[in-house]
């Protein structure tokens, strides 16, 4: 018989089962499997920001030792290969849809960024598909280049694509404006303020890497890939780009170093090593190094608004009014279009009773890195355009920032409350994330801190930001009423093997986030089977139904719950097997982790009686009941999660240097039912360093002519150990409720809320620098220079 | 990385006569060459790896200076009593070098003869006054540093050790470039039988003296003496990370900071 610990199930904190072998280099990563026969290939990347390509001559490549065939363009249109699709259509304010042109697999007739790909050389090594790469010979016929929106948007900018009227893709809106317009005529308070959301590049630890296999036997075709999606990508590039049926296309996804976003969406590489396999019939494996990461991953964030919020003379929020442009870079990456839109400004009501709500969007195309969903999406660009305006309508009005807060919050009985931008939260207490944080944070205590910094000769301040997302994405109906085009359910499988261990099948993907484990306690908590016995399968179109992958904090809310329903429809079947070994009526048979029993007696069977019984039916009702303990559940949800909380940060700034230090963080995050403690400590933590990088150190940098200034870890400045504080990390639980488990998601909150809560700390820091704003990230040079003309402007 | 020839001599006569080939480049640590011979951005005949030498290893005392072999590694001199001992603040400045696999690799010749504007050995090269030996001369450190990763060394001309005058004082600062840690500005300031030297790194195309705050320490030794001395930001380096006027800034702060570290 199965016994289970009861420290294994909901709420234990058991050690991740994945971290043993990642631990030990053990892990199985895509450029780790070698292919008998395989074939390197090396891409051939514009060096020009925006130019038209005259002509590709590969003639000395194609002769270069170990050379197997240069691919360009032409070829693959020759060949019928399709561009790589959108996934998500917006309408403009007038109805019509998006400007979705062409984004070529390799670019044939124009390059509109730097890295956008050209050509490919494949050889025996990796070294010599480079060489030839090289000696590909491009004549390009160099175009004017707009490197951020505001020259994309000047009359007479160049067109990036034929056919896009002034690159713009599209010009959307939510809201009212006449009724939000009305709203500001009768306010006491207009605040006014203007601020960037600034572009990240992802860094993921593993780069991208892809290898594809073609089967002469079968005529099937393997592509093995970093993806947090296999199912989203065979579907994508087998219907759009490679024209594949489903049945002939397997794509695996095993071990994923990290994501963050960055992996969900349909690269050209993978389409490249994938036809590149069937054309040579051999495997044709790409591995990105770290600078074709920097050019050619997606890059996230990128928002420039303006913002006016309209309040009464209590503080009271009475409208908001949000105009956004939103980077898209050079091509529409895979779920770009919905980040600036159905992501974020669907999000800004916050945590607040706002009654109306008008935000447009000018989503616009430059010659940059195409720009996509990145840890929090959408909802990290709204929470810091929210919680930094609260700060700077407190100061405005003269209001205390926790208080005014406290005035404008959604109430504990106003749930389920629905906002005036789409959504409807279902639960939450953010009265109670607050009052847990500041007593954490010990923000009372603040002002001695304070003065004891300024003994060292050191600013310190204090700031945070009470948050909110949605997240658990998402309800396919309303996300395909949105312009979604694909469902946003997930599949689980629970098979019961003969002799009671488990192996789960999901559609979800971990890379980096303790699925492995947390899947396992589920069944633990729910079945009774030791998570030692547990196996979560994962990541292969050949083992798993078609699921829908992981991002947007989704695969528990959505996985888990599917996972739920089919364990549901094991004790519902077990019931059965039960009542039939014990010969009692079904209705009398309970169950609890692991135990059927008869209601009442002490007759009960275990698990594993069930499954041997189902397996090896000779005395089993098999008129009735089909042999066998494996079911499948489709868990499409019915709303949102909306996960929300507290950050608080306290930062010093070292004057002399500009130097700003987070010195103490703290998070209390409602993440609905805990599942396993640690890994939610994690994963916040995680978020909230990526939080603290957006906030005081990371940017991309163009020039004018959209050449990369950030281009390695040499400029980019990847937050490190040292960069970071110990971040008090709690949780405050109201639960979800309409999913099974009560969950809301964990994966996005540190990203998402953190960012604000340092920089509304970083402007408390400067308070008498009579600073109201400082855009992120806050480099010490960018604080040294307000620090050094506010003390210029004191001497003057 | 392209192909190229490798080469370990034993001898210094052998290693310079497989370097009068110019388009063979030496390697000691390597932390700045193979990085960018991994990003094609350099493409030697040959590599001349000096690690066999042994004429140019160990740390040692001589008279008034410390004589370090130029295939030290920082961590060597960031633990070597000897160094510690007699000159703190060099050692201080190899222990804050990169991060551990760099001080783990990385040569204190490799360092001084690549001449990196924004590496640390140049500033204690020239704070401290130190004597470059090669297989050929001796090369006096204000002779030797000529321009951003350029030096007296002729082609086949070998940095065998670093001495280093012992000073009565001396102290390092420096803030560190926020993405590759490598020095915005840092400033190496002694005092000794030479008088008083004052070496700014990082801020500059190249390592340089300032001879406005030397002038103000020969005459008071003391971290005020140098508050009152503006940096001019003309010539400073200016990139994405901080302009001009910002590195000129901070060549002031890291001056005081030297100063209290010096003691």
């Amino acid at each position: 018989m199965n016994v289970v610990t009861p420290f294994e199930g909901i709420g234990a904190s058991v050690r991740r089962k994945e971290d043993f072998r990642f631990l030990q280099g053990r892990g199985a990563y895509t450029d780790d499997a070698e292919k008998p026969g395989q074939l390197y290939a090396w891409i051939l990347r514009s060096p020009h920001a925006h130019a038209r390509v005259k002509s590709v001559d590969t003639t000395a490549a194609a002769s270069m030792p170990g050379v197997v065939e240069i691919y360009t363009g032409a070829d693959m249109a020759k060949d019928g290969v399709g561009g790589l699709p959108c996934g998500w259509q917006i309408h403009n304010k007038d109805g019509s849809p998006m400007a979705e042109p062409l984004h070529p697999v390799l670019a044939h007739d124009k390059v509109r960024h730097v890295g956008d790909p050209v050509a490919v050389a494949i050889a025996a090594t990796r070294q010599q598909a480079r060489d030839a790469a090289e000696a590909v010979v491009v004549d390009y016929d160099v175009l004017p280049a707009a490197a951020t929106m505001a020259a994309a948007l000047k009359p007479g900018a160049a067109a990036i694509h034929d056919g896009v009227a002034g690159n713009l893709c599209y010009d959307w809106h939510i809201g009212d404006k006449a009724v939000v317009d009305a709203a500001f005529a009768g306010a006491a308070h207009v605040v006014k303020f203007d601020l960037v959301n600034n572009r990240l590049i992802p860094n993921a630890m593993e780069p991208r890497s892809a290898l594809g296999e073609f089967d002469r036997t079968t005529g099937d075709y393997t592509l093995t890939t970093t993806s947090q999606n296999p199912h989203v990508i065979r579907l994508l590039m087998g219907a759009h780009v490679l024209h594949l049926p489903e049945s002939k296309l397997r794509v695996i996804a095993p071990d994923v170093g990290g994501g963050f976003g960055s992996k969900i969406y349909h690269y050209a590489e993978e389409a490249i090593v994938t036809w590149s396999a069937g054309k040579l019939g051999r495997p044709v494996r790409w591995t990105a190094d770290r600078t074709e990461s920097f050019m050619s991953d997606a890059h996230g964030r990128d928002h420039v608004s303006h913002t006016e919020l309209a309040l009464d003379a209590n503080g009271k929020i009475l409208g908001l009014r949000v105009s956004t442009q939103a980077n898209m870079g050079a091509y529409l990456s895979t779920f770009a279009p919905c980040v600036p839109t159905y992501l974020y400004a669907t999000l800004l009501a916050g945590v607040y009773t706002t009654p109306v709500i008008y935000c447009e969007v000018k989503a616009v195309f430059t010659n940059t890195v195409p720009v996509d969903a990145y840890r929090g999406a959408g909802r990290p660009e709204a929470t810091f355009l929210l919680e930094r305006l609260m700060d700077v309508a407190a100061k405005q009005t003269g209001i205390d920032r926790v208080e005014l807060r406290r005035r404008n919050f959604i109430q504990p009985d106003q749930f389920p409350y629905q906002t005036p931008v789409a959504l409807q939260y279902d639960s939450g207490n953010y009265h109670a994330t607050l009052d847990q944080a500041i007593a954490s944070a010990d923000w009372a205590g603040f002002p001695a801190r304070r003065a004891e910094a300024a003994k060292r000769g050191k600013l310190r301040g204090i700031g945070c930001s009470t948050y909110l997302e949605a997240c658990g994405i998402a309800p396919s109906a309303v996300v395909g009423s949105l312009g979604a085009r694909a469902g946003l359910y997930e599949v689980g499988t629970i098979r019961v093997h003969p002799t009671g261990s488990v192996t789960v099948l999901t559609g979800a993907h971990s890379h980096g986030q303790g699925h492995e484990t947390t899947f396992a306690q589920l069944v633990a908590d729910k079945l009774g089977v030791p998570v030692a016995q547990v196996d979560i399968v994962h990541g292969d179109t050949a083992k798993v139904p078609f699921g829908m992958g992981t991002y947007g904090s989704r695969s528990l809310a959505v996985g888990g719950s599917a996972m739920m329903k089919a364990m549901d429809k094991i004790i519902a079947k077990g019931k059965r097997i039960a009542a039939h070994l014990m010969e009692a009526s079904v209705d009398d048979i309970e169950f609890d982790r692991g135990t059927f029993r008869v209601a009442g007696t002490d007759k009960t069977k275990a698990l594993v009686d069930i499954s041997v019984a189902a397996y090896v039916p000779h005395n089993y009702p098999i008129e009735e009941l089909e042999p066998g303990l494996e079911e499948t559940a489709f868990y499409d949800p019915k709303n949102f999660t909306y996960p929300g909380g507290c950050h608080i940060a306290e930062v010093e700034i070292d004057p002399e240097t500009g130097r700003a230090a987070v010195v103490n963080f703290t998070a209390v995050d409602d993440v609905g039912r805990v599942i396993n403690p640690m890994i939610v400590e994690g994963q916040v933590q995680g978020g909230v360093a990526q939080g603290i990088g957006q906030a005081l150190l990371e940017t991309c940098v163009y020039d004018a002519d959209g050449q990369l200034l950030s281009g390695s870890m040499m400029d980019y400045t990847m937050p490190r150990a040292d960069d970071l504080p110990p971040v008090s990390v709690a949780t405050h639980t109201t639960l979800c409720t309409h999913n099974p488990l009560g969950v809301k998601g964990c994966g996005e909150v540190g990203a998402i809320g953190s960012p604000p809560a340092v920089i509304n700390a970083v402007v408390d820091a400067l308070s008498d620098y009579g600073v109201a704003h400082v855009e992120m990230p806050a480099t010490p040079a960018k604080l040294w220079q307000i620090i050094n003309s506010g003390r210029r402007a004191a001497a003057e | 990385m392209y192909d190229f020839a490798y080469h370990k001599p034993t001898n210094l006569a052998d290693a310079a006569k497989l370097l009068a080939d110019p388009d063979a480049k030496a390697v000691s640590g390597g932390h700045t060459l193979i990085p960018a011979l991994k990003h094609r951005l350099n493409k030697p005949s040959a590599l001349v790896d000096l690690s066999g030498i042994a004429e140019m290893k160990g740390i040692r005392r001589e008279g008034n200076a410390i004589v370090i072999g130029a295939l030290t590694r920082h961590v060597e001199v960031a633990n070597s009593a000897e160094v510690k001992a007699a000159i703190p603040a060099l050692a201080y400045m190899a222990s804050h070098i990169g991060d551990v696999q760099v001080r783990n690799r990385g040569t204190i010749g490799g360092s001084v003869s690549n001449n990196d504007p924004a590496a640390d050995y140049p500033a204690a090269v020239l704070g401290l006054g130190a004597t470059i030996h090669t297989n050929k001369r001796k090369i006096a450190a204000d002779d030797f540093f000529q321009g951003m990763f350029t030096t007296a060394l002729a082609a086949d001309e070998i940095l065998v050790a670093v001495e280093f005058p012992i000073p009565e004082k001396a102290g390092y600062a420096k803030m560190k470039n926020p993405a590759s840690r490598y020095v915005m500005a840092g400033v190496f300031i002694s005092k000794g039988a030479g008088g008083v030297r004052v070496a700014v790194n990082g801020a500059g195309p190249c390592v340089f003296r300032q001879a406005d705050m030397e002038k103000a320490l020969a005459a008071n030794w003391s971290a005020n003496a140098v508050a009152g001395i503006a940096q001019s930001a003309d010539g400073m380096n200016s990139d994405i990370h901080g302009s001009a006027e910002y590195r000129a800034h901070l060549v002031g702060v890291m001056a005081k900071r030297a100063m209290a570290a010096a003691g």
